[in-house]
């Protein structure tokens, strides 16, 4: 019995890690850009259609954990460098209708590429089996999800606390203006920031397409996912990002088992629950 | 060194400066003086492009710099210190300093914190934790990393207690010492007298007076005028 709970937890620990990447690129965007994203889960659903497209093109799993990111990443720059630095400066409202509109855009070019129907992405051959821990068994991959995912965590960590591209990005979500007055091309950093953050949420794609494949419905769901660990764990955090992300992940994975139904309604509550009581979320700032 | 030839900015519809010249030549420490709204601040913004004027020129070096964006003008070495100093909170002192930190910079870091031994005794400290005198250092050191051909101040000493403001004066000082040009734009008029060169006083986003230390000192008409106005 305690295992089944174990195996859930541990569940909920990689699903966790999937929304941390994805809110962790949603909540970097918006602190330096102060941009909402909605087209956020739509380059998630890219991701994992990428990786399927090269699975079933090269049979290589590890290609498309390198290369669908960096993919994702390009095509955010692009869209950045051409239409989203135009919407900076207007209200969320419109940025929220230019980024939906790119969100359906991309999701209905995704049906006529790929089909209405979702694709199943096979787990990467190395990583089929299970691991043993007494009576214990685990897949492989799940487990794999967790220890990489956290590899990235640690990696962007350092990237934003320890490098001067980390310290610029904190230091423009303070103030764009003086960052610019200290001779920093604020554009670049802004590309670059978008990218970045994009290609998170195509990596969380990619890591889990072979758990749930790819589906042209994923987008608006991990969206809504998403911006809810990202207002639990406050905008423009990381840390918040990381401990919602799993919060939410292992709660949506326990409650698969005790009460499927409730699931969602659960972490929506959880939101409304943190914006009663911490209005800038648990980690958030005002 | 630097030319400022007629400028017109406006914030919006409203049209702030009318007309603004003034000019700062090689190792001169120049001050800005005028009362509060008289457009002091927003003849240092134009300057840096935060607000483009629509009509003049500014000139560094030679070049016309107006129309560039803020960063570019920054590069040349047009460095600001922010009337709120514009200090990252959230960032470390070190952090501060390291994100400006130019490889070519006359100032490198040991060097300021030579020139600033209380910002190395708070280097691991948040920048929201200082005092207000230590942000105003830390921002004129701030923008000594930034490798400055000229340094533009925006009230240093506002809001600073009297020691404070002693302090400030000496590094200004210091600065001067080093050949850097400033343009300063000040209410204290004792700060001022102890450090300028020449004085222009702006009115209602004119210049409305301008001269030596020396004729200024001597000129209690004018004097008195100003001190009237700023009182
Ligand atoms: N962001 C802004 N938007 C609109 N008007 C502004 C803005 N900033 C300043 N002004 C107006 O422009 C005029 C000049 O302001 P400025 O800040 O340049 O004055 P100042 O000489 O620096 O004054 P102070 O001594 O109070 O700092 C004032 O009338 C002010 O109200
Ligand atoms: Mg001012």
């Amino acid at each position: 019995m305690l295992n089944v709970y174990l195996f859930q937890i541990l569940n909920g620990l990689g699903l966790g890690m999937i929304y941390f990447l994805i809110s962790v690129g949603l909540t970097l965007i918006f602190g330096l850009l102060n941009f909402v994203n909605f087209a956020h889960g739509a380059f998630f659903l890219l991701g994992s259609y990428l990786c399927y497209t090269t699975v079933t093109l090269t049979g290589n799993f590890w290609l498309s954990l390198l290369l669908a990111p960096l993919a994702v990443g390009l095509l955010a720059w692009l869209l950045e460098r051409s239409l989203i630095r135009r919407i900076y400066h207007l209200p969320h409202t419109f940025q929220i209708l230019v980024t939906l509109g790119i969100a359906l855009i991309i999701q209905e070019v995704s049906i006529m590429l790929w089909g209405p129907v979702g694709k199943s992405v096979p787990t990467p051959e190395l990583l089929r089996g299970i691991v043993r821990l007494g009576h214990f068994a685990y897949p492989q991959y799940r487990l794999f999800l967790i220890g990489f995912a956290a590899l990235v965590a640690v990696a962007l960590w350092l990237l934003l606390e320890r490098t001067r591209f980390g310290a610029l990005v904190r230091a423009g979500s303070e103030s764009t203006e003086t960052v610019s007055l200290l001779g920093t091309n604020i554009f670049r950093l802004f590309s670059i920031t978008f990218a970045l953050g994009v290609a998170l949420a195509g990596l969380a794609g990619v890591l889990s397409a072979p758990l749930r494949g790819a589906n042209p419905f994923l987008g608006p769901e991990i969206l809504g996912v998403a911006f809810v660990v990202v207002v639990i764990g406050g905008m423009g955090s990381f840390g918040g990002a990381l401990a919602a992300g799993l919060m939410v992940g292992v709660v949506q994975s326990l409650m698969a088992s005790l009460w499927p139904q409730g699931s969602s309604l659960m972490i929506y509550a959880a939101m409304a629950v943190v914006i009663l009581l911490r209005p800038y979320g648990l980690f958030g700032r005002a | 060194m630097l030319e400022v030839d007629d400028i017109h900015s406006y914030y919006d519809k409203s049209h702030v400066l009318e007309g603004v010249s003034l000019h700062v030549e090689a190792g001169e420490l120049v001050t800005l003086l005028g009362r509060n709204g008289a457009g002091k601040t927003t003849t240092l913004k134009s300057i840096v492009g935060l607000v483009p004027p629509r009509q003049g020129a500014v000139r560094f070096e030679g070049r016309v710099i107006n129309g560039q964006e803020p960063f570019r003008i920054a590069r040349q070495g047009v460095a600001l210190v922010p009337e709120h100093r514009g200090i990252f909170g959230l960032l470390s002192v070190e952090e501060n300093l390291k994100i400006a930190a130019r490889r070519r910079s006359r100032w490198q870091l040991a060097d300021i914190y030579r020139l600033f031994p209380r910002l190395e005794e708070r280097r691991r400290n948040g920048g929201n934790a200082l005092s207000g005198g230590e942000q105003q250092m830390l921002a004129i050191a701030r923008a000594l990393i930034n490798d400055p051909r000229i340094l533009l101040l925006d009230e240093p000493t506002e809001g600073l207690a009297p020691v404070i403001v002693d302090e400030i004066v000496r590094i200004l000082k210091d600065i001067r010492g080093l050949g850097l040009p400033v343009l300063l734009v000040e209410q204290n008029l004792r700060v001022c007298e102890q450090l300028a060169d020449r004085h222009y006083v702006l009115e209602q986003g004119r210049v409305v007076y301008h001269g030596s230390a020396q004729a200024f000192r001597d000129d209690p008409a004018i004097r008195d005028r100003f001190l009237a106005l700023s009182a």
